[in-house]
């Protein structure tokens, strides 16, 4: 705990050290590690993710290909590893511009004035009134389908849910001895909210946010599997599973590769968020 | 709580006004020439010219936004392009469908989700709830798209237990409910996860306040405590949730739609995109947003007429 | 004839991260049929753990409970969870502390009260009927019609009255009443009082009236015990513990009381000092840290003196302490 002096934390108790020590945050991390190599070492298994072999189609899984061949003789695998490059560089991407927006945000409808405060949380609520599939296939529909577009759609489906706990958390510090104290001595809004507020939004938000990298994960494969998200032959999990439905007939095996990292990411990334949070923030259990 | 419901009946509305101009917005906002995006490359420059006239997208973008109110309030959401049908008409052809696979995903996910958070509630701290815990998490986690093609490979094509596609035979209760089986397993999936989970929290809350201990030391038996004294409490948030869940469902139903190649709203759109019948995408996602957005308004009311706090204040 | 409640060298512990608290140790208690025996206490003196182990609600990490709880006649300490649950409620009934959450939110009083009578064979409006009959003996205006409302629409006083008379509606042997004062401004406090023992006497039960109010205690109880840190240190009747204290403790709780029953308080006032660390329980007397009559024999546990029948209190120096 934090009130412990330094000198007795031992590996054993450091934050780390009690989350591997609970199997769903061993679970998590082992998960996630799987997929942040596999992106790392995608271009080593020795095949292209895009170059076609027509006379290696449908092959099952075997030491050559270690999750088989799709329908234009693809090897799966490497087409998976390359998948999580595009899951992860979305996910990172798409969650740091939701993070700054969400935090931005959220901080001027807490600590502006009412009128803005009122109109921000109007379009923060109808924004939140779209099913997000519906937010992406309207959006899609204008612009095409592009990675760009993914991102776009996942800002626009998380931004809201976190300028809405940013806005709460700023409102109720706005009215903490320290910023009252601050306001008193005439120091400007930028630098309460940069030097007195942020820092203290900072920690709950990173935990909202990284509790949602599978849902972030799950938008893009969704969209790629709905042709919305990248263009092929860009190997997205989406895509590999949309390639695997479609020849669902002839061989289980592009279905089940595109299925799998999906299943490993969002499992890993849950089981590990929901240790952290509860490891770092028991207060934001919203149980949910 | 007539005020109440005025007061949510007034938000709702305000907020499907503003969903509905935001969607509006985006086609301006969007840099880039939705006609031709909308009509593909190989439009000819005077066919743009025509569909933009067409869907009066050369006006300023207010007069668009007016007149599109206008239009929408009076019901007209816009011509089907390619059977020159009412939009209306088009994806209210649909409704039921999606309708029937959103309902029976609640029904069965509250049927098993609810007594399981009971239950995990119950023996809070035991292996079982552990692994209740654990299960939730993981079928929350889990892409409903996953889960149908993982669930119509096994059990359609290796099993061959269920059907693979349609909806099954009009007139054909049972063959269509037969049709309903696999679709709804992976659109419930997850909300088995989330009912257990919030039940379970609302659940531990409730047992551990004063008069749950009053009604023990009255001798009430566990069973009365649990399923007539601290569930009707503890059923209040999760029927909010449910509200709000159906949005969620109606994400998931748009996979399940696709995947199963059952008709309704979601492959109705899907199909829509891929044949550029922009009307009909646009009215059938304002249609399921107005849709989610009376659900919650429900839900909420619901939750309101379930608590007698909220409801006598008149 | 043997006494109603009859607790006998009761210990109760709970596990802790820190190792065993031993909440309650070597606790004896009486209780005489039609009897009203008030606990005087500080909040943490063991109050609730005494109650919850007798009605049979200890909490999920309790540790080792130890000794004899007797009513009329049955040990009490592990009988089986349906063997007590029957008691509850039936024979031994309580009202809590804090009535404005003691009662079901979502359920109107008449389903509350008819849902406790589920042991009688009678009929839903047999049982409504006695319901009213109960809501009138407490008092209740116009106890028909408001047996249909919610909790919510009655105030702090009235839900307390309907816990009331929620615990006589079975005619219970023994009543015990958790600080049922507590929460309520001092008139009300009087009535309630009041209430109380007309109740009893028509009913005839015995009452274990748990406070910290000398004044209530004072005025409702024959018999008095005194409870400090897990034990009882002194006990005896009304008239002994308030006009002849003969543990220092006791003698500290009458001297920080001023207003007796006129004003109502929160906390006692303090006597200096701290509780002592129960999982760490000190030798010798258990007071000793914040004793005034403090000398060299407190190292050693006190006897149990009586002082004269009836009366004992657990110091060495019971004999020596007379009233000035």
């Amino acid at each position: 705990m934090s009130d412990q002096p330094f000198d007795t934390l031992s590996f054993r108790d450091s934050r780390l050290g009690r989350i591997l020590r609970e199997p769903m945050g061993l679970l998590g991390i082992g998960l996630v590690l799987l997929i942040v190599l596999g992106a790392l070492f995608a271009g080593f298994t020795g095949y292209s993710p895009s170059k076609l072999a027509m006379r290696d189609r449908f092959h099952d899984p075997s030491f050559a290909h270690l999750l088989g061949t799709d329908h234009l003789g693809r090897d799966l695998f490497t087409r998976v590893l390359h998948g999580a490059r595009i899951a992860l560089g979305v996910a990172f991407v798409a969650t740091g511009i939701s993070f700054i927006g969400g935090l931005i945000l959220g901080m001027i409808a807490g600590y502006g004035p009412r009128w803005l405060d009122s109109l921000l949380l109007l379009l923060f609520d109808s924004l939140r009134a779209f099913p997000t599939v519906m937010l992406a296939l309207a959006l899609v529909t204008l612009t095409g389908p592009s990675l760009a577009a993914v991102v776009l759609v996942v800002v626009l489906a998380t931004l809201p849910g976190y300028a809405r706990v940013v806005r709460a958390q700023t409102m109720s510090l706005k009215t903490t001895e320290f910023v009252l104290s601050a306001r008193s001595l005439g120091a400007p809004s930028w630098r309460i909210l940069a030097v007195h507020i942020m820092p203290n939004l900072i920690g709950p938000l990173v935990i909202l946010v990284s509790m949602d990298i599978p849902v972030v994960i799950t938008i893009e494969a969704g969209m790629s599997f709905l042709g919305l998200g990248v263009r092929p032959p860009t190997p997205s999990w989406g895509a590999i599973l949309n390639d695997g439905y479609a020849f669902i007939r002839e061989s289980a095996w592009p279905a089940i590769a595109g299925g799998l990292p999906i299943i490993i990411a969002t499992l890993g990334f849950t089981f590990l968020g929901e240790t952290l949070r509860d490891h770092l923030d028991p207060r934001l259990r919203q149980d949910g | 709580m007539l005020l109440y419901a005025l007061k949510r009946l007034g938000l709702a509305l305000i907020i499907t006004a503003v969903a509905l101009i935001l969607l509006i917005s985006m086609i301006q906002l969007i840099p880039g020439d939705p006609a031709a995006v909308l009509l593909g490359p190989l439009a000819s420059p005077e066919m743009r010219e025509m569909f933009r006239q067409q869907m009066g997208l050369d006006q300023p973008a207010l007069v668009q936004i007016a007149r599109f109110f206008g239009r929408v309030l009076t019901g007209d959401l816009g011509t089907d392009v390619l059977t020159n049908r009412s939009v209306l008409v088009t994806v209210m052809e649909q409704v039921p469908f999606t309708l029937a696979l959103i309902f029976a995903s609640i029904t069965w996910s509250a049927l098993i989700g609810i007594p399981l958070g009971c239950f995990a509630a119950l023996y809070r701290g035991s292996l079982a709830d552990r692994i209740v815990g654990i299960l939730s998490v993981s079928s929350i986690a889990l892409p409903s798209f996953v889960i149908a093609i993982y669930g119509l490979l096994l059990f359609s094509v290796k099993l061959g237990w269920f059907p693979t596609i349609g909806a099954g035979d009009r007139g054909a209760p049972l063959d269509q409910l037969y049709h309903l089986v696999l679709p709804s397993l992976a659109v419930g999936l997850g909300w088995v996860g989330y009912l257990a989970r919030m039940v379970r929290a609302s659940m531990l809350e409730v047992l551990s306040e004063n008069h749950v201990r009053m009604a023990r030391a009255f001798g009430l038996e566990e069973r009365t405590i649990t399923y007539r004294y601290a569930l009707k409490i503890a059923i209040i948030p999760t029927v909010v949730l449910l509200g709000m869940g159906v949005g969620n469902m109606i994400s998931s139903a748009v996979f399940a739609e696709i995947v199963f190649a059952r008709p309704g709203v979601g492959k109705l759109i899907f199909d829509a995109i891929s044949t550029r019948n922009y009307p009909v995408v646009m009215g059938a996602v304002m249609i399921t947003t107005g849709f989610y957005v009376l659900c919650t308004l429900i839900a909420d009311l619901v939750a309101a007429g379930l608590d007698p706090r909220v409801r006598s204040t008149l | 004839m043997s006494p109603l409640l009859d607790i006998k060298g009761l210990s109760v512990s709970f596990r802790t991260p820190r190792g065993d608290l031993k909440a309650l140790r070597d606790v004896a208690l009486q209780v005489g049929r039609g009897e009203i025996v008030g606990i005087i206490g500080e909040s943490g003196c063991g109050k609730s753990t005494l109650i919850n182990a007798i009605i049979g609600l200890l909490p999920a990490n309790t540790g080792a409970v130890k000794g004899h709880i007797g009513f009329d006649g049955q040990e009490l300490v592990g009988l089986p969870i349906n063997a007590m649950r029957k008691l509850r409620g039936e024979r031994i009934t309580t009202i809590f502390q804090d009535p404005m959450t003691a009662l079901n939110p979502v359920l109107t009083i008449g389903a509350q009260m008819t849902a406790i009578q589920y042991r009688r064979r009678a009929s839903t409006s047999e049982k409504r009927r006695r319901a009213i009959e109960f809501l009138e003996k407490v008092r209740m205006p116009d106890a028909a019609r408001r047996l249909d409302q919610y909790p919510h629409q009655f105030s702090g006083g009235m839900r307390q009255r309907i816990c009331i008379a929620m615990a006589l509606l079975t005619e219970p042997d023994l009543l015990i009443a958790d600080e049922p004062t507590t929460a309520l401004d001092a008139t009300l406090e009087v009535q309630v009082i009041h209430l109380l023992r007309e109740l009893q006497r028509d009913i005839g039960c015995s009452v274990l009236f748990i406070s910290h109010h000398l004044g209530a205690v004072a005025e409702l109880c024959g018999r008095v015990a005194i409870m400090y840190a897990g034990e009882v240190v002194e006990q005896g009747t009304a008239g002994d513990i308030f006009r002849d204290p003969r543990h220092p403790y006791t003698r500290k709780l009458l001297e920080c009381d001023p207003g007796r029953i006129t004003e109502r308080q929160e906390i006692l006032p303090t006597i200096p000092g701290e509780l002592p660390d129960l999982v760490h329980v000190p030798q010798g007397c258990i007071f000793r840290d914040r004793c005034p009559e403090r000398f060299a024999l407190c190292g050693e546990r006190p006897p149990e003196v009586t002082v004269r029948p009836g009366h004992q209190a657990a110091c060495h120096k019971a004999r020596e302490l007379v009233a000035s």
